[in-house]
């Protein structure tokens, strides 16, 4: 993968394993993505596909058994698995956020919003309290919140999850950051909330500039903000293009299962039961000598349970399928 | 929140009539009588009858109950057999000793439970956390009044250092006005007495807070440890805050929920339950006080305290309950939502 100027992270073929009692668990193999400056990157797979542990693993949050043991990333310049941990915390919450899932239990319930939307602004923009305080209620304004000043008083239960996330995307933001790394942060909530939330971020990134690395099951959410997508399967990229290209052209088996699981309108005059993708994932503690994808797969070959496949460059875009390898003859059947 | 508060003040009514009627059958059936005993060795059979009809132990028990109660409740607990003076002014003489006692074990207990239980949890599974379990363990089981004696030799027969045993030297005394000696002595400037009556309490505090202290380091490890893989853990830690403030601040308050009922728990129980420390102490308070009673069959003290130590038990459960809603922004005590 090139290095661009405007490069602002790059995952460097990380690994991250999780040792358990059991057995070791390889939660991500070999990732590599970059985020330009400004993009929304959406990182899409299943649960369990390894996708909320890189991005914990890109913030440095990730806890014991988890434990990242190759690979490099590169913010910036600086590979951030050789930061002390001093120096991770300066770039936590300051210049990376990170948005969650939960916006029911991701904010301390006994503090109130003010206590924990300043706590990051004083840390990291070194502020008094009362330069804090208006900042906070700035951010508030900012991700819409009504009578913010009354607002930021309130405890976390005092709030729906909608504002809750609201909150959470205002603390995310309040150090103006480059990158928002944001876990399905709308997966716990109401559809129309989900509208309004993606909405939200999706403007916060104009105004600031910033990038987004958008984590989702949901392809209707990256088809909506994303710029470029990376699909994940069994702990490993198996597609990556621009967005325009997956949802017109998909081409990776496991994508295109992904898209044609999606319910639509047009599907549902006809009686059709809706397309599943077969099987199961696979067990992580026993990962398959092949394509993790093999058992699923439609289109499998004999040599699919045999070899691990590598990723394929094919027109602008990045495939882990053999379908595309150019030197074998499976190669003219796309 | 008033009405709350009244309604878990009118259950103490309740409370108290079980155990009086539980302390006053149980010291009629299993204490022996307690004529023969005030009287002394020469006492007639003549004279063990007048005293027991003057002190109304001739009546049926029910009757003597009912009369109990109407007493009790103009606030007469009626005189010990012994020193002839009020049940609630002897109590009253005694419990200061108690309660300094008390508050220096929770304190001590409290402090050092929730340092090791927080350090227990955050370096879970290491050297240090197993240490502080195996210490808490031995905190639990140890008997009282084995771990006292062991105090007394070690710290005042070996190496003597501290007393072993009393409140203060008599020569120190501080006038009394509230009975906490070193409340007492530091506001009349004995600054010696203070000094003395500290070291005095050292050994019976620690001694008597160390099942406490064992019990809170249990209580905060697990509860720290649920804690610590809460959501907004991870937050705290994603906003780039030290790993202090995420443990000292995040992770502590709410841990602490659960245990201020322990700690509640625990320090009605020292404040009732100095039984044995006061006894091997020698520490003048009610629990020595009322285990000479209970040998002597003194029955007006022993119901009196029985009675004070449930009043305790009921008000410092409310008191730790109402603590909760300081910790926890979520319980408020209102009038609608039940308890």
């Amino acid at each position: 993968m090139t290095t661009d100027t405007n490069t602002l992270l790059e995952v460097k073929n990380l690994s991250t394993d999780f040792v358990m009692n059991k057995g070791t668990v390889h939660a991500v193999v070999d990732m590599s993505f970059t985020v330009r400056e400004g993009e929304v990157l959406a990182i899409v797979g299943e649960s369990g596909s390894g996708k909320s542990v890189a991005s914990l693993s890109v913030m440095g949050l990730l806890q014991p058994p988890g434990r990242v043991v190759s690979g490099e990333i590169i913010y910036r310049g600086r590979n951030l698995l050789a930061l002390s941990p001093r120096e991770m915390r300066d770039l936590r919450g300051n210049h990376i956020s990170m948005i969650f899932q939960e916006p029911m239990t991701s904010l301390n319930p006994v503090f109130t919003i003010q206590d924990q939307l300043t706590e990051s602004i004083r840390e990291h923009m070194k502020l008094d309290k009362k330069a804090a305080i208006t900042r906070a209620i700035e951010m508030l304004r900012l991700v819409g919140i009504p009578s913010a000043e009354k607002r930021i008083h309130d405890y976390p239960h005092q709030m729906s999850g909608g504002m809750r996330q609201r909150v959470m995307t205002a603390m995310a933001l309040s150090c103006d950051p480059d990158l928002l790394i944001a876990d399905e942060p709308t997966t716990a909530l109401d559809v129309t909330i989900q509208a309004q939330i993606l909405a939200l971020i999706g403007d916060l990134r104009k105004k600031l500039g910033m990038a987004v690395l958008l984590i989702t099951h949901d392809l209707g959410v990256v088809a909506e903000t994303a710029d470029r997508v990376v699909v994940m399967y069994g702990g490993q990229v198996v597609e990556q293009a621009t967005a325009q290209d997956l949802f017109d052209c998909p081409k990776h088996p496991y994508t295109l299962g992904l898209l044609e699981s999606i319910p639509s309108m047009a599907d549902s005059e006809d009686d059709e039961p809706l397309y599943m993708i077969p099987g199961m994932v696979p067990n992580p503690l026993n990962m398959p000598m092949g394509c993790a994808f093999a058992a699923r797969c439609s289109r499998r070959m004999p040599r699919c349970t045999q070899e691990r496949p590598p990723l394929y460059e094919v027109e602008g875009r990045l495939l882990r399928c053999f379908l595309f390898d150019p030197s074998g003859e499976e190669g003219a059947r796309t | 929140m008033f009405k709350y508060v009244t309604k878990r003040i009118l259950m103490v009514i309740p409370v108290m009539i079980g155990v009086s009627i539980i302390v006053f059958s149980l010291m009629r059936v299993f204490s022996p009588d307690p004529a023969p005993i005030v009287l002394g060795q020469h006492a007639t059979i003549k004279s063990i009858e007048v005293w027991r009809h003057a002190n109304g132990l001739d009546a049926p028990v029910v009757t003597q109950y009912v009369t109990y109660v109407a007493k009790a409740f103009k606030g007469d607990l009626g005189t010990s057999y012994y020193t002839k003076s009020q049940v609630a002014a002897e109590i009253g003489a005694r419990f200061p000793a108690t309660i300094e006692l008390a508050i220096a074990a929770i304190l001590f207990a409290t402090t050092l439970g929730v340092l090791l239980g927080v350090m227990a949890a955050v370096k879970k599974n290491s050297v240090f956390d197993a240490a502080g379990s195996l210490f808490a363990l031995i905190g639990v089981s140890i008997p009282i009044f084995w771990l006292g004696i062991l105090f007394i030799m070690f710290f005042a027969g070996f190496l003597h250092l501290l007393p072993s045993g009393g409140r203060i030297n008599v020569m120190l005394e501080p006038t009394r006005v509230t009975g906490f000696y070193m409340i007492d002595s530091l506001t009349q400037g004995n600054w010696d007495g203070f000094k003395d009556a500290f070291i005095h309490l050292i050994l019976p505090a620690l001694t008597l807070g160390m099942y406490s202290m064992a019990i809170i380091t249990r209580m905060t490890r697990s509860s720290m440890l649920e804690t610590l893989g809460q959501d907004y853990i991870r937050t705290a830690r994603a906003k780039g805050i030290s790993e202090t403030k995420v443990i000292g601040k995040h992770a502590l308050r709410n841990s602490l929920i659960p245990v201020t009922t322990v700690i509640g728990l625990q320090f009605g129980a020292l404040l009732g339950g100095a039984l044995l420390t006061e006894s091997v102490f020698s520490w003048p308070g009610i629990g020595k006080y009322t285990v000479d009673s209970i040998l002597k069959s003194d029955f007006p003290v022993v119901q009196g305290i029985v009675l004070l130590v449930a009043v305790i038990f009921v008000t410092i459960n409310l008191i730790a309950d109402l603590g909760y809603a300081f910790l926890d922004p979520r319980i408020k005590y209102s009038s609608k939502k039940e308890d």
